[in-house]
């Protein structure tokens, strides 16, 4: 029995000290500089922020040109794909044209009506926009998000909105110097206020690590009646980061409650970075 | 004369394949996720430092593979050095294995394999879910630990072939 119990730690104890001929440090001792390095980046100093920084830039970029061939035969694919949908995606956007160009005059409308009365309750929200290009997209199991080409050498900070078009796809929650890192709203950690219209309710819009979202922090009955009839998600503007009225996504009818956004975030090549100021 | 240099050439590429594949697939998250199956994932780098530090270790050295570990953090957005001390308990696993066996069987690999990547795959979620509070999918993870078991016999014939090759060059 004890024998057994030797041997056992004779080879635990080979397995984490002893060096292969070719190895040049043991197990033991990298497997403590990985655990120094989780304590590390936990602290909040400027000096270790610094060094992840740059770390986070070189590996940016190296990850950007790594990924070139395979972004290039994904471009391609969804080429032929466009291409072999063409005259089914024209007869679709003309019906489509059609119906936007009708709700367009009352949607001119509404929106001078609705700067009318900003004015008179004296609220005024205006934005700055940066334009950036989406670097890395990779589509981990665990995490959802994307690194852009923009920084803190571009006024980019934290908790600001990544948009795509009118979309609101994500917020910025690393910055680097010239990239940053932006969660996006199919993440499971990510929840953003949102008002469902109709009937015009606040709740939370939680990301799911799928492609969809999903209501949370709502009574259980408004949840059964999401399901009875399509229904517009935006932004509700309660945080204080975004301003009220983005559109996100949309919940279909006998859909389980799930979000389907409006932007494909798989598709993202471009993104507007915005900050909103509100008074 | 430009032969042989050809294929000292291809000797020295050979025998760092696997640290290219290594780096490729943590830089460029090799594990077909792009094909958007719902419900399918696994990782491909928990069976490339499996099969290569338990049958060859002298073609993947531990300090590449710590780098690798944190470039994959960078990659995913994980916390820094975490990737690198899951990459580093496989190899405990591996080298374990190495110390108690005498003649390798595959299945006795695949079953070790099995418990290397559930013991890794629960230290990763503590540590995200525990001490970093960040919102973990369980069931993601046992979808990803289930598929990564079941892909690596094929991965274990495809390396096994290439590592025969690398041998036979060595000793040409």
């Amino acid at each position: 029995m004890a024998t057994g119990r030797d041997d056992f730690v004779i080879a635990i104890r080979s397995a984490f000290l002893k060096k292969k001929d070719k190895q040049k440090f043991s197990l033991i001792s990298l497997i403590f500089l990985s655990l120094l390095i989780i304590f590390l980046s936990n602290l909040n100093l400027k000096l270790i922020k610094d060094i992840r920084v740059g770390i986070n830039e070189v590996i940016y970029r190296s990850s950007y040109f790594v990924s070139i061939p395979e972004n290039k035969l994904e471009e391609f694919k969804i080429k032929l794909k466009e291409h072999l949908a063409l005259y089914k995606d024209y007869k679709n956007i003309k019906n489509e044209l059609d119906d936007l160009k009708q709700n367009n005059l009352s949607v001119d409308y509404l929106k001078l009506e609705n700067e009318k009365l900003r004015r008179l309750i004296n609220e005024n929200i205006s934005s700055n926009e940066i334009l950036a290009k989406v670097i890395i997209d990779k589509e981990s199991p665990f995490f959802k998000s994307i690194i852009i080409n923009k920084g803190s050498k571009d006024k980019v900070k934290l908790g600001m909105a990544i948009m795509d078009e009118n979309y609101l796809v994500g917020q910025i929650i690393e910055v680097n110097f010239t990239s940053s890192r932006a969660l996006l709203l199919t993440d499971l950690n990510s929840k953003i206020p949102v008002i469902v219209q109709p009937p015009n309710f606040q709740a939370v819009a939680s990301g799911t690590g799928k492609h969809y979202g999903i209501i949370e922090y709502t009574k259980d009955d408004i949840k059964e009646d999401l399901n009875k009839k399509d229904r517009i998600v935006y932004t509700s503007g309660q945080a204080g980061l975004f301003k009220p009225g983005i559109p996100i996504g949309q919940i279909l009818k006998n859909s389980n409650n799930q979000i389907k956004f409006f932007s494909d975030f798989s598709q993202l090549d471009y993104v507007k970075i915005v900050k909103f100021n509100m008074n | 004369m430009s032969s042989l240099n050809k294929s000292n050439f291809f000797k020295f590429i050979n025998s760092y394949l696997p640290i290219i594949f290594l780096f490729f697939s943590v830089l460029n998250e090799f594990d077909l996720n792009y094909l958007k199956i719902d419900n399918f994932s696994f990782n491909f780098v928990f069976i490339l430092i499996f099969y290569w530090t338990l049958r060859s270790p002298d073609h993947l050295g531990y300090f590449s593979i710590f780098l690798a570990g944190i470039i994959n953090d960078v990659v995913i957005g994980t916390p820094i050095g975490i990737s690198s001390f899951c990459y580093l308990l496989i190899c405990v696993v591996t080298s374990y294995i190495r110390q108690i066996t005498l003649s390798p069987k595959f299945i006795n690999d695949w079953f070790s394999f099995l418990v290397a990547i559930f013991l890794v795959n629960s230290i990763q979620v503590l540590i995200l879910d525990l001490i970093f509070l960040v919102e973990i999918n369980y069931m993601r993870y046992l979808i990803n630990s289930g598929f990564t078991f079941i892909f690596y016999p094929l991965f274990y014939f495809l390396f096994n072939s290439f590592n025969d090759k690398i041998y036979l060059k060595k000793n040409d």
